[in-house]
């Protein structure tokens, strides 16, 4: 058993929401600027050189990538052995969002009831996700989520017999729908499967995969490089102003489900996909 | 084709542009997104005056992230503007000149740009860094308690937009697309 202070938790979220919304990961950094060698279009090419000289200005000044700093997705992996001392965890993680977007000029984004709509003010409280794993070690993955793309996500409970047809067309559709919204080039984060909630989950954390990575099964690699081929035909491009970069990548996350069921989420997200992790 | 446009946009120069020009705008214009235009819509409905005179200005759809100390503004790109469709025809009807955010817009707002002969630009998504550099000063003229939606005044120089809807109605991205589709 390990004994595991959640100031340290605090302490770690707060960097993480700084340092995530004024430096995209390096994956995503080499994603853009093969974008930009990619892209066909010359109003294309000029947004997208402005997306790369956005990010050298955001590091170099601090001023974050994006006005829309997020609503603070965090997901913590627990070692089933870490015993937390000195607070709740719960508690920890907001306080860390809250000096994070406080004492880091972050916009603060939240508010406190859905349709009464007064801001908290400090851009708590979080979107907690949490896992218990075997170990003594806490891993935090956070991605700070914008909502001009996130209100473009899709779910879709499809029928079994409509297949992976079924599915590729439901990934078309919610990506052509959300158009220029979305600020492509976008990250399309797919669920495939489980349960409807279950599958929102997983389109939201292949979101924090590193762009690079193509899924560890086969068939499902294949639909990830397919899928991503095809919308990149859609023609919206950068900034939905027309080109090929419509996406830079699509990742895919499945799970068992339902005799009766096909769920499919596509949660999709912005160029400026913010992931980052910690280990404690 | 490349323009520099001054702030407020005069009449002729919001008709002379057209969907798919590149746009440099400097001078005056005024932040507002959903709760600063709610709020206006609700003053007008209780027949109120706007805490601003929007006849013959720009609104642009943006919530800056707080000012650093010695800095004018913080990150200052557009957000989405089809929240705003629902307010943007009466606020059009009233004068409003120009609209600078990011996304579609409905067909009810697309009819009001060509009956006012006004403009929809669409600034770069995530660009909030960049674009804060074009802005040279920064105040807020309403609602501020509102905090980052509250109604600012911003002088921008060469501010750097795209025409996507102009006063004939042609609009940019129902017909970008098409260009690349394969």
């Amino acid at each position: 058993m390990r004994n595991v202070d959640v100031s340290l938790v605090t302490a770690a979220i707060r960097e993480m929401c700084i340092e995530v919304n004024h430096k995209l990961s390096p994956d995503m950094a080499g994603k853009l600027a093969e974008a930009k060698e990619r892209e066909e279009s010359p109003l294309g090419r000029q947004i997208l050189g402005q997306l790369i000289e956005n990010m050298d200005i955001a590091q170099k000044e601090m001023i974050p990538i994006c006005q829309d700093t997020g609503m603070a997705v965090v997901f913590i992996e627990v070692g089933q052995d870490v015993h937390f001392e000195g607070g709740n965890i719960e508690d920890a993680v907001n306080e860390g969002v809250r000096r994070g977007y406080t004492e880091g000029y972050l916009r603060k984004s939240v508010v406190r009831d859905p349709l009464e709509r007064v801001n908290t003010g400090d851009n708590t409280p979080a979107v907690i996700h949490y896992s218990i794993v075997p170990g003594e070690n806490v891993k935090i993955t956070l991605a700070p989520k914008g909502f001009g793309s996130e209100n473009m996500s899709r779910l879709f409970m499809l029928k079994p017999a409509q297949g992976i047809e079924g599915v590729k067309e439901a990934v078309l559709t919610a990506v052509a729908d959300a158009g220029p919204n979305a600020c492509p080039p976008m990250v399309v984060g797919v669920g495939i499967g489980g349960t409807f909630e279950k599958c929102a989950l997983m389109a939201k954390k292949a979101l924090t995969r590193n762009v690079n990575e193509r899924s560890k099964i086969p068939y499902v690699a294949e639909l990830e490089t397919e899928l991503l081929d095809k919308i990149n035909c859609l023609g919206l491009g950068p900034g939905g102003l027309g080109g090929r970069m419509t996406a830079v990548n699509v990742a895919v996350e499945t799970y068992p489900t339902h005799i009766a069921g096909l769920p499919v989420a596509v949660n999709i997200c912005c160029h400026v996909n913010r992931h980052i992790v910690r280990e404690i | 084709m490349d323009r520099h446009i001054n702030l407020p946009l005069t009449d002729t120069d919001a008709r002379s542009l057209r969907a798919g020009d590149y746009v440099y705008l400097t001078g005056v214009l005024y932040t507002a997104r959903d709760a600063a235009h709610k709020r206006m819509y609700e003053a007008l409905d209780a027949g109120q005056e706007l805490p601003v005179d929007l006849n013959g200005q720009v609104v642009y759809y943006l919530g800056p992230t707080p000012a650093r100390p010695g800095h004018v503004i913080g990150s200052a790109g557009p957000t989405t503007s089809s929240r705003m469709d629902k307010y943007a025809p009466r606020l059009l009807d009233l004068g409003l000149k120009g609209m600078v955010g990011k996304g579609k817009r409905t067909q009810e707002v697309i009819d009001a740009v060509v009956r006012n002969g006004a403009v929809y630009f669409a600034a770069v998504g995530g660009a909030g860094a960049l674009l804060s550099k074009c802005i040279k000063e920064a105040e807020v003229v309403a609602y501020d308690d509102l905090g980052t939606e509250a109604i600012r005044r911003l002088r921008v120089e060469n501010l750097p937009v795209i025409v996507v809807i102009d006063s004939e109605g042609t609009n940019l991205y129902a017909t970008a697309a098409d260009q690349w589709k394969k």
